[in-house]
Order: structure tokens, then C-alpha cells, then sequence
């Protein structure tokens, strides 16, 4: 499925700036690891009650961030307010969260029934509701009559949804998960970020969620928090990230894209290679800057195209992959040499326009969907 | 959720904290106490007069200056090195034999090879006596030498000493990667050049660790010589001659302090070996599984039988030894030299205080060695004081036993030191033991630790579980198997162990392994080698049990290892 499908199926969701009070609210923070600086100027507020995923390439500090609200890490400057309360200096068992890692990290000795109960043993809660809430658990989670079963009898599947309840149990104001589906395969990764997500809905529990996996963030994620380099690119909901990425970094990192290296030319233009390529105006970069156009591949126009049409190109279909409901081109032009551009076409155009290795197509690029960046890309 | 706790550090918050900075201190205070101190007492005491002032490298000076000490270091080499160049070679074939053959009876023929660590050192040295001495039954062997010297220290020294290099080659023998061998096959390389040119190289950190242990072993060893030495002076023998026959302290912390370098050395090759060899095998290594080779194997049946056959020969001596009557006049069998109040003012009593030294060893040995290695390893902040507990940790293991004893005298028994009421306690004797074997304990202790999920302490903390309750509930039931290891470990080295405490026991805290040597000295070899073999069998019998508790108890605590 293509990262456009994922948004289309979902459609919009509530931005979580709609005026609520932020249950977590993170300022200045930084990290540093002698003289490395994992994290730096980390702003970020979280409603009560959002799923919010960290999103960015391996090594761009997720995982210090997270450990950094957990507290397991403490930071190196910065402030950390949960509930009204600030934690920035507090240890983590005297904050509330509940957090489920890569490794699950269950304890091997111990039944199923007695890993989910873990936390709740010195709560001075009697024998009997201990039992009834880790009955009420496990039937949250679908394994029922597996409590007495040790981790190393469980699928991978199984024992995530053991981390889960545990995590769980002790009913946290704060759900964290670091990478909780990268070591399961893809279809069983595929059923289990469903259950989570319809979990958490359930519960209303704010969760914060680290990948790398952009589908996952995108379909689960309320919000998405785009990091890259110890810093945060972009938070917005999923759409929004994909459609208007708020810089080069983010544009390149969620879905594909075209990348135009020009110069500004004019308010409205920007020259590429031999090519003027017309944009909306009204951004502040002046004339004479380099600048990086980038257009997403189903923004291409192929019908009712005439050469009279702002940005249109042409050019030959040089490839074809077949990818379901969309067939993707690649494309070589002679107004661009050396900048193949990748392009999307519904199964119907291409029925109707018989497009095919070698065709030679004259294609569109409609002003207001060209996003336009000071800069090369990375 | 209080809001007395914004913004700073509330009481309970620093409960775990402290309670884990609390106890690393402690911690550190005693490893300081026990083994950084001593040794420095022995350093310095190694460059003052007999007034205690300081005179430099005067006692140095001195000893490389007198011709019987100087003699004492070429003796000392010459035993080392020919008992290397023997055992080193032995055990490679044996190990050979067991990681890459298809020979039957392996694992009794493993087991054999590593009865000699069940024995204290003297044993061998007394069964040679029997079977080569003035009186020996076989002693027509030797063509008219002498048993008492070299011949016999090196002799006992191989016995000695074969397990600990046969157990360093096995280790490195199966480390070997499948794919090396069927490269080299499927390219038609003949045997002898396989051999040369795939497993020799993989093994040689193997080999130049063995050697080196070996030499060491043989360098700082007491007990053989003490026995079978006769006029022959080793190193070893000075400290204890220059500090209990003559009471030169200074010249006996000269000695001790020249035995250092080589255990050093050979502690420094250790830890360079252990990086590289881990470094030869990848992750994508394949196990070589041996293939079945009927010559081949039963060839070295027969080699390792002739191997096991002598063991079990020194040993089956020196219990016939220990039943005869009176060697060589009254052959008759019976129990009169197990009677050891007959031969020693102390009888059986050295051999219960052994007991309950190597049992305090084994109990608080293992608690101490496993709460510092979770401090070590599981610790959160005071980075640096868990680095230093790691490296006073490995200190022991350059320390040859006969330096920490006297180190132990010249600590403990200064008029100044506020614990010198210690000395000549059973407590003292049970630290020092501790302390002799400390680092493969420890590094037992970490191995087991570094394999459990690193996340348990963080979950833990989550769920507002204080950190000692998953100690108690997780990490301990978890690392059972090493930790019945490593009580085992430290319970039969404290029974056979004789080079440290030789300086420390008094009147009331001697021990089995002492009166072994005492006996000795008065001519009471029968009852020495009953001693010994008593010692032998306390230690085979805790291995035994060991063997069949972990098969029932632990294969039921362990239950959930199972898929
Ligand atoms: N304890 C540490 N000491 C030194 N550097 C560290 C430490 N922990 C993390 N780092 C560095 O901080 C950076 C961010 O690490 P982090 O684990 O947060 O990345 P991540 O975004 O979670 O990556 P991944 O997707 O691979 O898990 C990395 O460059 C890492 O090397
Ligand atoms: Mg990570």
C-alpha cells in the first residue's frame, strides 16, 4: 500500500490543537552524550489523550527522547511537565507511564499472569482483585487461559500483547512504546498496530509511539512528531505532513518525491536546468537563490494536458512498475536531461491512454502543488 | 500524584538511589580493604629496612645480589618452562580429542582430565613419592635420579596443572567455523595442511593463553615443592622460608612482589586473548560438528585413556598410600592413617575448620560476588566508581596466592590497623579465600548478568517496582545455574587451597590443606595423603551433589526455559 492509500483510507483526524490543555509538555530539552548532542531544542505538548508517534531515521534520538519522558535517561537541560506536574527531575518510578520496549523485556521466570501483574503486587491491592484485573487483561489482550503459560511459550505476537498489558496494568496516565512491532513480521506488525491503535482509543490513554516505519506512523498516529539530527522537523497530523512537509528533510523522508534543484528566477518561477518552472508565489525567498522544487509522484497531470498548460512537460515513459491501483513511470524529458521524474497514473489512464514503455506522453505539474525549499536536499 | 513532588527530588526518590550508592561504597570500601591495601603493605614493605624506613630498591638489590636467591629465580624458570613445553602439547591433543573427534567415551574422559582440580596441589607430589622415592615401587624408573627436585616438581606440576589448560584449549578448540574447513576442503587441501593452516592459527590464542596460565600456575605454586623440592629452591619456597624460617619480612615481600610479573604478564596475555578470540568467531559463524574418522578417533582413545590412566594412577597412589599400614614394611590395609590425631595435635579439627571456610566462602563469597556484579553491570549513575569496582575486581587474578597471604600479614597484623582485630579469625581467612578467587567469580557473575534483557530494570521502574524486589524476584532466579556455579567454584578451591592461607591460619583456624604440609614436614606422609585424599573427596562429593541437585532442582526452578 502507498503511503497516499494509507492517508486516503483514514481521512483527516483532529490535529490536537484544538485548544485542549496539553497533558505533556516538553521545552528546551537537550541531550548530550559527552560531546555529542543527541537532542537539542525539543519543544513539544501533547493533549490528554492523543497517539502521537516519533518518526525519523535510525540514530536521529527517538529512542533518547523517549527515555528522556521516561526518565530512564535523564536529560541534559530542559523541562518535562506531565499532568500539571514537572517531572524533569524525578526518577522514573515516581513518574506514571507505562512503557513497552523493542525486546518486550518480559521476565522469563515468570507465568504470563504473573508479568502482567508485576506492578500492581505493591499497590496493597488484595489477592482477588489482582487476579480480576489480570483476568481483565489478558481478556483485553485475547489470551485468555494463557496466564499460566511461560514467555517462551508465546509467539512474538503474544508476548507484545503481554508487554502491552503489563505496561498497562497499573492504568498509567502515559503509554510509551519504542519500536514495539519492528521485531515481528509484517503481517502480524500489520494486526497488531491496528489492535494498539483501537486499544488506546478505547482506553484514551495519551501514547506516544517510536518508529522508523512512516506507514505505521501514518496509519496509527494521531499526530506525528518528524525528528531528524537530535531535532524536530515537523509535528503535524499525517496528512498534513504529507502534504505540506514543512521542510526539504521531511518532504524526502514521508513518501516519495521529485526533487528540482533550481535557482529563483522570478516571484513565480524557478529555473531548473532549461526549464521554467512555474510556482505559486508568495513565500519570502528572493531571486537569484537556489531553491529545491519537489512534487509528489500523483501530482502529475496526463489528461486534458495541452502545451499551453502551466508546467507542462514532455516527455517518455522510460519504465512502468505495476503497483496496484496505481501503475508508477518513470519518466525522461528532454526539458530536464538527467532528472528522471517519477510519476503516478491511475490503472484507468493508463487503460484509456495506453501508456506503455517508450510512449511519448505530455504531462502537467499544477502550480499549487509544487512546494518550493530554500536549499539541496540532504 | 503529590504536588509536594514538583519540581525536586522527594524523599522516596532517592531512596533507590541511595540504597544503591550506599551500597557500592560499601562495596568498594571492603574489595579496598581486602586487596588493594593488603598489596600495598607488600609493596612498600618490599622497600624499608627492618626498622621500616625507607631504603628504595636496596632489598631489590640485595636479593638479585645473593647467589642462592638469584639460583632460586633460574630454578623457579627451568621448572616453569619444561612443565609448559609438556603440559601445553598434552592438553592440546586431549582437547584435540574432545572438541573435533568422534571418539566414544568423551564425557567420562573429560570428567578424568579434570580430577587433579579437585585435589590440593599436594597429592601429586605425594603419590610420586610413593611411586618413585627412596622407598617408591617403581623408582628403578627414574635409572638412579632423584624424585626429589626438578624431576618430581615437574612431574607434579603436569599433573597439576593439565585440567586448567585442557579446559583453555577446549574452550578455544570449539570456537571453530565449519566454513574455514569445507573452503579448505572443497579446494582439496590435504589434511596436515588443514591442520596447519586453519586449526592451529584459530587455536593459538588458546595456546599462548594455556601457556601462560600454566607457567604461572607453576611459577607461584607451594605445595609440590614443599614436598618433593628437596634441596631444590624455587621462588615460591624463599618468600615462605624467608618469612617463617628466617623472619626476614622484607625480603620475603621482595620475593612475593618478583612473583607478581609474571602472573601479570600472564593476567595481561589473558585479557588480549579473550578480546581476540571472541573478535575470530562472527555472528554468522557456522559450528563445526566433527565428522567420524575411525582410525583418527581411535587413535586418540588411546592417547587420552594413557593420559586418563596416569590421573587416575597418581590418585588410586596416593589413596593406597593413605590405606597402607606402613609403607613399605606393613602392607596391610586399613583406616589407622585417618586417624589424624595420631600424627597431628589438631586431628580431624583442621579438616571441620576447612569445612566451615569453605562453606562460609561459598555463602558469602557468592553473595558478595553477585550483589557487586549487578551493582557493577545493573547500577544506574556512578559510572565511574562501577568502573573501578570492575577493575579492583580483576586485580586477584594477577595475584598468585602466596603474595595475597603474605600481603594479608603485613596488612592485618600491623599494631595500627583498626582491623587488625581480624587477624588470626576465621573471618579473615574466609575474606582472603574469597578474595584469591575473586575475578572469575566475578566475571562468572557478569557473563550471566550481561545476558539478561537490559530493559528489566527500566520496566521495573515503571511500574514503580523498587529496583531490589526484581533483583530478588527476576535476576536472581534467572542467573541460579551460575550462581550454584560459582558457589561451587569458590567451596572446592577453599578446601584445596593452600598458598595463601599458609601465613595467615593460627592455632585455632588451621586447615586441612595446612596440616597436609605440617604432616608432611613431620614425616607423616601416610597421613598427609589420607588428608589429602579426604579433601579430594570432600570436593568430588560437593561436585557430585552439585550434579544431581542442578538435574532435579534446577531443571525444576528453570522450568520455563523450556519452549
Ligand atoms: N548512551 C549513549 N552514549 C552515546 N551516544 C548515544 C547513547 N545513546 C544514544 N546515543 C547516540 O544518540 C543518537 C540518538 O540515538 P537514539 O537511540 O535515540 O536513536 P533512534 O532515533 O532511536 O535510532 P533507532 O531508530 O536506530 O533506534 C545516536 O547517534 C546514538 O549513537
Ligand atoms: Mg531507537
Amino acid at each position: 500500500m502507498t503511503i497516499a492509500g494509507v492517508i486516503d483510507v483514514h481521512g483527516a483526524r483532529p490535529n490536537g490543537s484544538d485548544g485542549r490543555p496539553p497533558y505533556l509538555t516538553v521545552a528546551g530539552l537537550e541531550k548530550r552524550f559527552g560531546s555529542f548532542v543527541a537532542l537539542s531544542g525539543i519543544d513539544l505538548a501533547i493533549p490528554e489523550g492523543e497517539f502521537v508517534c516519533f518518526l525519523g531515521p535510525s540514530g536521529c534520538g527517538k529512542t533518547t527522547l523517549l527515555r528522556a519522558i521516561a526518565g530512564l535517561d535523564r536529560q541534559s537541560s530542559g523541562t518535562i511537565v506531565q499532568a500539571g506536574r514537572d517531572i524533569s527531575d524525578l526518577p522514573p518510578s515516581r513518574r506514571d507511564f507505562g512503557i513497552v520496549f523493542q525486546s518486550y523485556a518480559l521476565f522469563p521466570n515468570l507465568s504470563v499472569a504473573q508479568n502482567i501483574g508485576y506492578g500492581l503486587v505493591n499497590r496493597r491491592l488484595g489477592r482477588a482483585a489482582i487476579a480480576a484485573r489480570v483476568e481483565e487483561l489478558l481478556g483485553m489482550i485475547g489470551l485468555v487461559g494463557s496466564g499460566d503459560k511461560y514467555p517462551a511459550q508465546l509467539s512474538g505476537g503474544q508476548q507484545q500483547r503481554v508487554a502491552l498489558a503489563r505496561a498497562l496494568a497499573t492504568r498509567p496516565g502515559l503509554l510509551l512504546l519504542d519500536e514495539p512491532l519492528s521485531a515481528l513480521d509484517a503481517r502480524v506488525r500489520l494486526r497488531l498496530r491496528g489492535e494498539i491503535r483501537e486499544l488506546q482509543r478505547r482506553l484514551g490513554v495519551t501514547t506516544i509511539m517510536v518508529t522508523h516505519d512512516q506507514e505505521e506512523a501514518i496509519s496509527v498516529a494521531d499526530r506525528i512528531v518528524v525528528m531528524n539530527h537530535g531535532r524536530i522537523e515537523q509535528v503535524a497530523a499525517p496528512e498534513a505532513i504529507y502534504r505540506t512537509p514543512a521542510s526539504l528533510f521531511v518532504a524526502g523522508f514521508v513518501g516519495t518525491t521529485n526533487f528540482m534543484t533550481g535557482v529563483r528566477s522570478a516571484a513565480d518561477r524557478v529555473r531548473v536546468g532549461g526549464f521554467d518552472l512555474q510556482v505559486t508565489p508568495g513565500d519570502a525567498m528572493g531571486t537569484g537563490q537556489v531553491c529545491t522544487a519537489c512534487v509528489r509522484p500523483e501530482d502529475f497531470v496526463i489528461r486534458n494536458v495541452c502545451p499551453d498548460t502551466p508546467n507542462a512537460i514532455q516527455a517518455t515513459i522510460e519504465a512502468v512498475e505495476f503497483l496496484g491501483a496505481v501503475v508508477r513511470a518513470r519518466l525522461g524529458s528532454p526539458q530536464l536531461p538527467d532528472l528522471p521524474l517519477v510519476a503516478d497514473f491511475s490503472l484507468n489512464a493508463v487503460t484509456d491512454l495506453d501508456l506503455a514503455r517508450g510512449r511519448a506522453v505530455t504531462v502537467a505539474l499544477p502550480p499549487e502543488r509544487v512546494r518550493i525549499f530554500a536549499g539541496l536536499p540532504e | 500524584m503529590s504536588p509536594i513532588a514538583i519540581g525536586g527530588r522527594t524523599r522516596s526518590v532517592d531512596r533507590e538511589a541511595w540504597a544503591l550508592r550506599i551500597a557500592l561504597t560499601l562495596m568498594l570500601a571492603i574489595m579496598a580493604a581486602a586487596i588493594l591495601l593488603p598489596l600495598w603493605s607488600i609493596l612498600s614493605k618490599s622497600v624499608e629496612d627492618r626498622a621500616g624506613a625507607f631504603v628504595g630498591l636496596a632489598n631489590y638489590a640485595q636479593f638479585f645480589g645473593t647467589p642462592a636467591l638469584a639460583q632460586s629465580i633460574a630454578n623457579s624458570l627451568f621448572v616453569a618452562g619444561l612443565t609448559t613445553l609438556i603440559v601445553v602439547p598434552l592438553a592440546f591433543v586431549y582437547a584435540y580429542a574432545l572438541t573435533r573427534t568422534c571418539m566414544p567415551a568423551k564425557g567420562l574422559m573429560a570428567g578424568i582430565a579434570l580430577i587433579p582440580i579437585l585435589s590440593p596441589s599436594m597429592l601429586p607430589a605425594i603419590a610420586l613419592i610413593y611411586l618413585f622415592g627412596n622407598q617408591g615401587m617403581i623408582r628403578e624408573l627414574l635409572f638412579g635420579e632423584t624424585i626429589y627436585g626438578p624431576i618430581g616438581i615437574v612431574m607434579g606440576q603436569v599433573f597439576y596443572c593439565f585440567p586448567h589448560a585442557m579446559l583453555i584449549l577446549t574452550t578455544a578448540l570449539s570456537l571453530a567455523d565449519a566454513r574455514l574447513y569445507e573452503a579448505a576442503a572443497a579446494l582439496g587441501t590435504p589434511r596436515r595442511r588443514v591442520f596447519l593452516t586453519v586449526t592451529l592459527p584459530s587455536a593459538k590464542y588458546g595456546l599462548v593463553s594455556a601457556a601462560f596460565v600454566v607457567f604461572t600456575l607453576v611459577m607461584t605454586d607451594f605445595g609440590i615443592p614443599v614436598v618433593i623440592g628437596g634441596r631444590f629452591n624455587v621462588l615460591a619456597i624463599d618468600v615462605y622460608k624467608q618469612v617463617m624460617g628466617q623472619q626476614n619480612f622484607q625480603m620475603g615481600a621482595v620475593v612475593a612482589v618478583v612473583l607478581i610479573i609474571p602472573a601479570l604478564a600472564s593476567f595481561v596475555v589473558d585479557r588480549v586473548v579473550q578480546r581476540r578470540q571472541v573478535a575470530l568467531l562472527g555472528a554468522r559463524s557456522v559450528p563445526l560438528v566433527p565428522q567420524p574418522q575411525p582410525a583418527r578417533d581411535w587413535a586418540m582413545l588411546g592417547f587420552c585413556a594413557v593420559v586418563g590412566a596416569i590421573i587416575l594412577g597418581i590418585l588410586a597412589t596416593a589413596v593406597f598410600a593413605s590405606l597402607v599400614r606402613l609403607w613399605p614394611y606393613n602392607l596391610s590395609l586399613g583406616w589407622s592413617n585417618y586417624v589424624f590425631e595420631d600424627f597431628d595435635s589438631d586431628g580431624w579439627s583442621s579438616y571441620f575448620n576447612s569445612l566451615r571456610m569453605a562453606a562460609a566462602t561459598a555463602v558469602f563469597g557468592t553473595l558478595f560476588v553477585f550483589v557487586g556484579a549487578y551493582l557493577v553491570e545493573k547500577g544506574k549513575g556512578a559510572g565511574w566508581a562501577r568502573q573501578v569496582f570492575h577493575l579492583v575486581a580483576m586485580v586477584p587474578l594477577a595475584v598468585p596466592g602466596l603474595v595475597l597471604g603474605l600481603a594479608y600479614v603485613f596488612f592485618f597484623n600491623a599494631p595500627d590497623n583498626p582491623l587488625g582485630g581480624l587477624y588470626g579469625t576465621m573471618a579473615l581467612l574466609t575474606i582472603c579465600t574469597v578474595a584469591h578467587f575473586y575475578t572469575v567469580a566475578h566475571l562468572t557473575a557478569t557473563t550471566a548478568l550481561k545476558q539478561m534483557d537490559p530493559e528489566f530494570e527500566s520496566v521495573s521502574a515503571s511500574l514503580q517496582v523498587p529496583f531490589w524486589r526484581t533483583f530478588l524476584r527476576v535476576t536472581v532466579p534467572v542467573c541460579l545455574p551460575a550462581i550454584v556455579n560459582i558457589a561451587i567454584y569458590l567451596f572446592v578451591n577453599a578446601m584445596t587451597t593452600v598458598s595463601a592461607v599458609i601465613f595467615i591460619y593460627t592455632a585455632h583456624t588451621k586447615l586441612a590443606s595446612v596440616a597436609i604440609v605440617n604432616m608432611n614436614d613431620s614425616g607423616a606422609i601416610a597421613a598427609a595423603a589420607a588428608m589429602a585424599v579426604v579433601i579430594t573427596a570432600t570436593s568430588a562429593g560437593v561436585k557430585l551433589v552439585e550434579t544431581l541437585v542442578s538435574r532435579v532442582v534446577l531443571r525444576r526452578s528453570q522450568r520455563w526455559r523450556a519452549r
